[in-house]
């Protein structure tokens, strides 16, 4: 078997590793179920931090999406008023959040996945754990060492490859939760720094130029009134706010 | 035979399984020496079928495996790396 055997003697050396073999293995099954308890422990810490990871990039998702919602308002906003340089930049950077987004979809497919395949595998290695110390209870009771040695041989291979088998799935989970984080934390820098989140606010350039717009047209039509009204009457223009005494 | 497949679990397959798990593998092995990673998915592929056509070990049961096979999603780095990790093929 070429590849088979290279991963079954490989992975036999890994899972050999994961538990210590004493002469009188009765002695060693109380020390091994901690081990075993440990690493279940671990596992469950593991699918946590995926979860949490997931999270975060769910919550960086939705404020990204609310970005592009904007944006799209603002380029319609600015193209109304006759700003096609404006529209322009904010469907540039529109663009530019929607890359990242489809980034972070495909990695939070991925952490998805991986949050369900530790699941699994936390759930048999809890149903080998199980297996493993009601054969230790009665091995302890029941067998002398050397009867004990048969007896526990075949649950130490098949716990110790089950405990290599996680603990590889966990590692795995684990390496991808950190380039997660990795990217999490880039998008969340350009979050703080106002790339991306300062887009929404209202001290984001193109919104002031937008609000700036809109005044420029008010001041223009309150001119245009007042023109309107000067022009209107022969006589001087009437005070603002001084009406008629009754 | 027990057949592990690795992050999915073990399955029990007839003692004669080996002759059909052994051109498949063989496929597996030349894909992989000649980096070629969509023929090296493809037969991985297959070859977890002819496992997962087994009986799955029920999980409160404890043995040791006679074979053990990448996960279905492996890629040929990660499998490479999993091989090299334990330096059995340097480089």
């Amino acid at each position: 078997m070429g590849l088979i055997q290279r991963f079954t003697t490989i992975f036999k050396a890994k899972a050999s590793k994961m538990l210590d073999k004493a002469e009188d293995p009765r002695e060693t099954l109380d020390y091994s179920y901690e081990r075993q308890l440990e690493l279940l422990q671990k596992v469950r810490r593991g699918v946590a931090d995926v979860a949490t990871s997931r999270k975060r990039i769910e919550l960086q998702q939705a404020k990204l999406e609310q970005s592009v919602t904007k944006l799209d308002g603002q380029a319609r906003q600015a193209l109304g008023a006759g700003r096609e340089d404006l529209a322009r930049t904010a469907l540039e950077r529109k663009k530019a959040v929607q890359a990242q987004l489809q980034g972070l979809d495909q990695q939070r497919q991925q952490l998805e996945t991986e949050q369900q395949k530790l699941t699994e595998a936390e759930q048999r290695l809890s149903a080998k754990v199980e297996a493993f110390r009601t054969q230790k209870e009665t091995v302890k009771a029941q067998y002398t060492a050397a009867e004990a040695q048969v007896k526990i041989n075949e649950a130490f291979g098949g716990i110790s490859e089950e405990m290599a088998d996680v603990g590889m799935s966990l590692q795995r989970a684990q390496d991808k939760t950190e380039q997660m984080q990795a990217r999490a934390g880039a998008i969340d820098e350009l979050l703080a720094s106002g790339a991306l989140d300062d887009m929404t606010q209202t001290g984001d350039p193109i919104d002031r130029e937008l609000a700036a717009i809109a005044q420029g047209s008010e001041v223009d039509a309150e001119l245009a009134a007042m023109k309107k009204e000067i022009g209107a009457g022969d006589g001087p223009p009437e005070q603002i706010g001084s009406g008629q005494p009754s | 035979m027990i057949v592990r497949i690795l992050g999915e679990g073990q399955y029990r397959l007839p003692d004669d399984a080996a002759q059909r798990l052994n051109p498949v593998d063989d496929r597996v092995m030349a894909a992989a020496q000649a980096r070629d990673e969509a023929a090296f998915r493809a037969a991985l592929g297959e070859l977890v079928e002819l496992v997962r056509a087994g009986e799955p070990v029920a999980a409160e049961e404890l043995h040791p495996s006679d074979a053990v096979i990448p996960a279905p999603d492996a890629d040929l780095a990660e499998s490479e790396r999993l091989l090299s990790d334990e330096g059995l093929i340097p480089g």
